[in-house]
């Protein structure tokens, strides 16, 4: 656990949203002083968390979190969404598995993207992905 | 230490804020971790001001004992900004702690004015003061070191970049020759270094040679290959030249898949093989009679 | 913030060459008109070939790369090559972490490149029909 040093949260309705959502990601990133290829990622992995939960979901939210852990320094994303849920979190997690005609690289590619991944879910109530990007 | 016992501390720093922030300023100004070179009085008053008004704050929350807790966010974020500061500025360690360890002495000088008389009580205040400015100070050490460490990643990132420099062997042909050890950081550097260049210089071939590097891992196995991918999916082309017998041996060990990447014994090889695909051809020196 | 939505995204036709320049970040249905708007065109003038200057992108998510490859796949059955150019280094790599395939899709550093080669993949392909292949060629296709 870290402490928190500055937080935003959003949320996200439309697909037209996914570009708005990027670009406060791309800020955040830019602010923390992460490097060029960080910021790619980081906004990368956020524009793939961000369509799921439209594809999937009709929307949800997403909360930005600055954390201090020790001696560093990270940016914590997490996407939430009251869609119909995940029932085989095995299966989603592998590249190229998709239902709905993707790549399938969403949930894979944001793992690899980004330092931590943390995926939770309930069929029927939603789902829940925190992802961190360490400086 | 109780909970129950209230502390006199926070009446103390309202009651004497000027005289403690006078009397502060003159211990800083006068001891031998005093760098007038790199902070100025004013400012240095300045941050002792904000300093006293952020403990007063804080104490009058009752709690003198955790910095961590929320009561004290704002202390520890202007301290780490002052750590910071210095770190930057080139203070020593010392240095940089004097900040909080030179305001004991005034503040232990008003409590014994205020409650000379009862030495209990001024026992347990000074312990409670000094156990907390303890803190802070070590925080403020912390966050310093911390600080150092940053400054000296970059000026080695900065090194790295330039210890591995990308040659230009004709036009749309980049070099990199890499030599030494090669570890995941370094390596990562290095090839976006590379592939900046290949977009700056509009190379479509780079080669990549590893003569010099003694042996190689999984990630940096990996990292090479995903570096070629990317000057792929850029449209460019990587050679990786150099592997010795003992690279080869260790990657195929390894089990990573480096079918698709053109390979050459050594950079002469892969040099002339680009030159090939540039459509630029050899001739042979004419023999005079 | 603009609403930008709906957008189309301006395509530029050089000899039997169409160029399409983004440069904005791509909403979804943006980015579903492009591909429609750019194989109607590819139909119309019959074109060879498709240049795709990625060289604004900061961004190219999963979704976008998926377009990008239906570009080039749809544009080649209706016997157009498509190459994709200017790519910035840390897209690549973020592509490349990402998994996106963007298999047989071409790729070139710039426009210069590009176009060099579609012109020689056009001379190709016309040295191929004059041969006498029996691969329907697209080159005499007036629409």
């Amino acid at each position: 656990m870290g402490m928190i040093r500055k937080s935003e949260f959003l949320s996200l309705r439309s697909s037209e949203g996914i570009v708005h959502i990027r670009q406060i990601a791309r800020t955040w990133a830019v602010e923390m002083g992460f490097s060029l290829v960080d910021q790619t990622k980081i906004v990368t992995a956020t524009s793939e968390l961000a369509r799921n939960m439209i594809d999937f979901a009709a929307g949800g939210t997403m909360q930005l979190e600055i954390i201090d852990q020790g001696n560093h320094r990270g940016l914590r994303l997490t996407f939430e969404d009251k869609g119909p849920g995940i029932a085989d979190i095995e299966l989603a997690l592998k590249d190229g598995y998709s239902t709905r005609g993707g790549l399938g690289l969403g949930l894979s590619g944001s793992r690899r993207l980004m330092n931590e991944f943390e995926i939770t879910s309930r069929v029927g109530e939603g789902t829940r992905v925190v992802v961190t990007k360490w400086k | 230490m109780g909970n129950e016992y209230k502390t006199k501390i926070p009446e103390i720093l309202k009651k004497y804020q000027q005289e403690l922030l006078n009397d502060w300023m003159k211990e800083q100004l006068t001891a031998v971790t005093l760098r007038s070179d790199l902070i100025s009085e004013q400012e240095l008053r300045h941050q002792a001001a904000e300093f006293l008004n952020l403990l007063q704050k804080g104490a009058e929350s009752g709690n003198i004992t955790n910095i961590m807790a929320p009561e004290w966010d704002d202390m520890r974020q202007m301290l780490a900004s002052i750590a910071r500061f210095r770190a930057e500025q080139g203070f020593s360690a010392p240095e940089a702690a004097t900040f909080i360890f030179s305001f004991k002495q005034p503040l232990f000088t008003h409590l014994f004015r205020e409650m000379g008389q009862d030495i209990e009580t001024l026992t347990n205040e000074i312990w409670i003061a000094t156990a907390f400015l303890d803190k802070l100070g070590l925080y403020v050490t912390e966050i310093y070191q911390k600080s150092r460490e940053d400054i000296i990643d970059r000026q080695l990132r900065e090194i790295l970049e330039l210890s591995t420099p990308v040659v230009k062997l004709w036009e749309g042909i980049l070099a990199l020759p890499l030599i030494g050890t090669l570890d995941s950081e370094r390596t990562q550097v290095v090839m976006e270094s590379l592939l900046n260049m290949i977009a700056e210089t509009g190379s479509y071939i780079a080669i990549i040679d590893i003569t010099g590097v003694p042996t190689v891992d999984t990630l940096v196995a990996q990292h090479l290959l995903k570096t070629v991918a990317a000057a792929r999916l850029m449209g460019a082309e990587c050679f990786i030249s150099g592997i010795r017998p003992q690279i080869a041996q260790t990657i195929v060990h390894l089990g990573v898949n480096i079918s698709d990447v053109v390979t050459k014994a050594t950079l002469a090889d892969a040099f002339i093989l680009a030159l090939k695909q540039a459509g630029v051809t050899l001739g042979k020196p004419q023999h005079r009679l | 913030m603009e609403r930008t939505y709906g957008e189309r995204i301006p395509i530029l036709k050089i000899g039997k060459f169409l160029l399409v320049t983004i440069q904005v970040d791509l909403h979804d249905q943006m980015a579903l008109n492009l591909q429609h708007d750019l194989l109607e065109r590819i139909r119309k003038i019959g074109a060879h070939g498709v240049l795709v200057d990625i060289s604004a992108l900061e961004i190219v998510d999963s979704y976008i790369g998926r377009i990008l490859g239906n570009i080039a796949k749809m544009s080649k059955l209706l016997d157009a090559e498509t190459v994709l150019v200017g790519m910035r280094p840390t897209v690549a790599i973020t592509l490349v972490e990402l998994g996106v395939p963007l298999q047989g899709v071409r790729t070139a550093l710039n426009l210069e490149r590009g176009m060099e080669f579609l012109r020689t993949s056009m001379r190709e392909q016309q040295w191929q029909g004059a041969e006498g292949s029996d691969r329907a060629d697209g080159n005499d296709k007036e629409i």
